[in-house]
C-alpha cells in the first residue's frame, strides 16, 4: 500500500501524519516542538514509523516554519508554506469552504477562497497578540490550564473588555480587572473575545468573511474562541476534529502531486544531523550563517545573501 | 579636498559619484547598505520614522566614521523634504563636525542655492562644465533605467546563474569611465546588445508581476530583501515603473495624465506617488498581469492613503494584490513564506 507523510514543524507543536493515497489518516502524531525542531522530529517520526509493514512510503512533505531545515533533514520531496498546506489541507476535507481562519501558536492567518481556488490571503505581521502563545502565557498567569480554557470561557455570561491591541498591554489591562475584582471566568471569557477582536481587526481587516468557515490551528480547539467568533460573525463555524493536523495533511498531499518512483525511509534514528550557527565575515553585512551538517559532512548553508558565505 | 557622502539607494550611486567628482574636487565616499549601516541608522532615528530615514542616516554615520566633511541629502515629496535638517540636528547633536547640502528643496533643483553652498564650502562651481555633467550623469541614470527594465523582465530565467548581474557589475564600472557623450551612448548600445545575447531558457517563463509602491524601497535592494530577485528565481517576470528616470523627468508630464485615468478613484494628487501607484495599479490590472505586489516602508503616510484604494481596483478587475510594509525589524523568512504562498496563489488560479 503506499503512502505519505506531512510534516508540520510550528513554533510552538510539531504535528505529523501517515495518510494513504485517499487522504484517509493511517497514523497521526503532535508533540511540542521546545524550541528544538531537529529533536521534535525525530520523536515525531518515531512515533509515526508504528504503522503496518507492507506499507510504502512514496513522499515526504515539510510545511511550518522549520519546513525548510526538516525538509532537508529528511530528504522531503515537498516543502511548502503553511498558508498553502492549510488551504489543500482543508479543500480535501471541504471542497466548498470559503474562508480558514487559523490561529497558531506565533502566528496566524487567514485564508479567502473561492470555488476551491485561494483568492486572498493574510498573515499576522506585528505582534503576538491574538495568537495561542498569548493565551497560553495568559493561563499560566491565572494558573488555569489551557486545556480547560474552553469550557471555563463558556460558563460565562459577562466577558470582561480587555484591551486586546498588544500583548503587554492586554497583560496589564488583565492585572488591573483582576485586582478590580472580576471573576476568573469572566476574565477568560475576555481573554477569549479578544483574541477574536484582534484577529478580525488585525489579520481579518477589509476582508469580506463569508461561510463556510472552517477554523483551524492550535487555538480551534479551544471552545470559548470558537463561541465568540461565531458570536461576532454571526456565521456557524466549522472546526473538524483533525482542525490541528491540516496543514500536515495538506503537504502530505502535496507530496502525493510529485510523487515519483523514489521509495522513502523513516529510519533517521542514526542519521546525526547538526546545526551549526556562525557569523560570516566576508563583509561588513554580518550574515548569521546556519550550516548544516548531516552525519558530520557540510550538506547546506542557510541565510547567506552572496557567494561568499556559501562554501 | 573634501570627502562626500552620498546616501545610497540601488545602483545610482554611480552616476552620482561620477556627477560629483566631475565638478568639484573631492573623494567621495559610497558604502553598500549593509546590516551595520541599518543598526547604526535605527539606533539614532525615532522609532516611527520611515525607513528611507535610517538607511540614509546610517550611511551618513558610516562615512563620517571614515572621515567624510560633507554630507549630500535629497529631498522629496512627501516627509523625506524635511529629513535633511532632523538628520543635520541628529549628527550635530552626535557630535560630528560636518556640512550638509541639500539638492532638492521645495520639490526643485535650484542651481543658484547649490552654487552658493557650494561656495561657502570654498569651491568653485564651473557652470557650463556643471550643466554638461549633469547632462552626462542625466543621460546616464536613463540607460541604466533601460537596461534595468529588461533586465527585471528576463533575469530569472537565465541559462548561466548570475549571468545578468556579473554583466550589470561591468556595465556599472564602465559606466563610470565616461568620457563624453558618445563614449556613454557607444557602452550602452555595446552592452544592450550584450545583455540581449544572454541566453534564456523561456520555458521557465510563467507569470508576470507588477512592483509599485513606496520609491526607496521599491529602489534599494537591501530595503526588500532583494524581493524583486526572489520573484524571478520563482520563474516571474517583473514590471516596476518607479525608477530615478521617471521620478526626475517623466513624473511632471504624466501626473495629469493618469489623474484623468483614475478619475474614477481620485481627484486631486495624494502626495508622494501614491496617485502614479494607483494609475499603475488599474493599467497593471488592464494589461492582465498575474498579481501586484505593493510595498513600502512601514509609516509611509502617501501609500497608506493609496493603499485601500488598489484594494479596490484589484477586487475589481480580480487580480491578486499583497501589502508589503517594511520595518527595521521584519523577519526575512515571514517575508519569503508570504512571497511563496503568493506565487502558489497565482498558481492555483491560472491552472485551475
Amino acid at each position: 500500500m503506499k503512502a505519505y507523510v506531512g510534516i508540520d514543524i510550528g513554533s510552538i507543536s510539531t504535528k505529523g501524519v501517515v495518510i494513504d493515497q485517499f487522504g484517509n489518516i493511517i497514523k497521526e502524531s503532535y508533540i511540542w516542538t521546545e524550541g528544538n525542531p531537529i529533536k521534535a522530529v525525530k520523536k515525531l517520526i518515531n512515533n509515526l514509523k508504528e504503522i503496518p509493514k507492507d506499507i510504502e512510503i512514496k513522499g515526504i512533505g515539510t510545511t511550518g516554519s522549520g519546513r525548510k531545515l526538516i525538509g532537508l533533514m529528511l530528504g522531503a520531496n515537498t516543502i511548502k508554506n503553511e498558508i498553502t498546506a492549510h488551504a489543500v489541507g482543508t479543500l480535501h476535507f471541504y471542497k466548498d469552504v470559503r474562508t480558514i481562519l487559523e490561529i497558531g501558536g506565533q502566528d496566524s492567518k487567514i485564508i479567502l477562497l473561492e470555488n476551491g481556488i485561494i483568492k486572498d490571503y493574510a498573515m499576522n505581521t506585528l505582534c503576538a497578540a491574538g495568537t495561542g502563545a498569548f493565551l497560553t502565557s495568559q493561563a499560566k498567569r491565572l494558573e488555569v490550564p489551557i486545556e480547560e480554557f474552553g469550557d471555563i470561557a463558556l460558563k460565562s455570561n459577562n466577558p470582561v473588555k480587555i484591551a486586546s491591541r498588544c500583548t503587554v498591554f492586554a497583560e496589564s489591562d488583565l492585572i488591573h480587572k483582576a485586582g478590580v475584582g472580576y471573576n476568573t471566568k469572566d476574565i477568560i471569557a475576555g481573554l477569549c473575545k479578544s483574541i477574536v477582536l484582534n484577529y478580525l481587526n488585525n489579520v481579518g481587516k477589509g476582508k469580506k468573511i463569508k461561510g463556510p468557515i472552517v477554523f483551524q490551528g492550535g487555538v480551534s480547539k479551544n471552545k470559548g474562541v470558537v463561541h465568540y467568533f461565531e458570536e461576532i460573525l454571526n456565521e456557524k463555524i466549522i472546526v473538524d476534529k483533525n482542525s490541528h493536523l491540516m496543514g500536515a495533511i495538506g503537504v502530505a498531499l502535496l507530496s502525493k502531486e510529485r510523487e515519483t518512483d523514489k521509495v522513502y525511509t523513516l529510519d533517521i534514528e542514526n542519521i546525526s544531523f547538526e546545526t551549526r550557527g556562525v557569523e560570516c565575515n566576508g563583509c561588513s553585512n554580518h550574515c548569521d550563517l546556519v550550516k548544516i551538517y548531516k552525519n558530520n559532512k557540510h550538506i547546506d548553508t542557510f541565510g547567506n545573501k552572496c557567494e561568499v558565505g556559501g562554501k | 579636498m573634501y570627502k562626500i557622502v552620498i546616501p545610497q539607494m540601488g545602483d545610482y550611486s554611480t552616476p552620482a559619484k561620477y556627477l560629483i567628482s566631475h565638478i568639484i574636487d573631492c573623494e567621495i565616499i559610497s558604502i553598500p547598505i549593509t546590516n551595520k549601516t541599518l543598526e547604526l541608522g535605527s539606533s539614532n532615528s525615532p522609532l516611527f520614522v520611515c525607513t528611507p530615514f535610517k538607511y540614509t542616516l546610517g550611511s551618513f554615520i558610516e562615512g563620517l566614521e571614515k572621515g567624510a566633511d560633507v554630507l549630500i541629502q535629497f529631498g522629496g515629496g512627501c516627509r523625506y523634504g524635511y529629513y535633511f535638517e532632523l538628520q543635520k540636528q541628529i549628527l550635530e547633536d552626535l557630535g560630528y563636525k560636518f556640512e550638509m547640502i541639500n539638492l532638492i528643496t521645495k520639490g526643485e533643483f535650484d542651481y543658484k542655492r547649490i552654487k552658493k553652498e557650494i561656495e561657502r564650502l570654498g569651491l568653485k562651481l564651473n557652470k557650463l562644465k556643471t550643466l554638461y555633467y549633469i547632462f552626462l550623469s542625466i543621460k546616464m541614470v536613463k540607460y541604466m533605467d533601460k537596461i534595468d527594465f529588461y533586465i527585471r523582465e528576463h533575469i530569472g530565467f537565465e541559462k548561466e546563474n548570475g549571468s545578468f548581474i556579473k554583466l550589470k557589475k561591468q556595465m556599472l564600472k564602465d559606466f563610470s569611465t565616461t568620457k563624453n557623450y558618445f563614449h556613454l551612448k557607444y557602452m550602452y548600445l555595446k552592452y544592450k546588445r550584450k545583455f540581449k545575447k544572454i541566453e534564456l531558457d523561456n520555458s521557465k517563463r510563467k507569470y508576470k508581476v507588477g512592483i509599485i509602491g513606496e520609491l526607496y524601497t521599491l529602489m534599494e535592494p537591501f530595503a526588500n530583501y532583494n524581493l524583486e530577485y526572489e520573484l524571478a528565481k520563482m520563474g516571474i517576470s517583473v514590471k516596476r515603473y518607479t525608477n530615478v528616470n521617471y521620478l526626475l523627468f517623466e513624473k511632471k508630464y504624466k501626473i495629469k495624465d493618469y489623474l484623468s485615468k483614475t478619475k474614477d478613484y481620485i481627484k486631486y494628487k495624494m502626495g508622494a506617488d501614491a496617485s502614479d501607484n494607483i494609475a499603475r495599479c488599474k493599467y497593471l490590472c488592464k494589461h492582465n498581469y498575474d498579481g501586484i505586489i505593493h510595498m513600502k516602508s512601514s509609516f509611509c503616510t502617501p501609500e497608506i492613503g493609496a493603499m485601500p484604494i488598489i484594494n479596490k481596483i484589484c477586487k475589481k478587475y480580480d487580480v491578486p494584490v499583497l501589502y508589503f510594509s517594511f520595518d527595521t525589524e521584519t523577519s526575512e523568512v515571514g517575508v519569503k513564506t508570504r512571497l511563496e504562498a503568493f506565487f502558489d496563489m497565482i498558481e492555483m488560479r491560472r491552472t485551475k
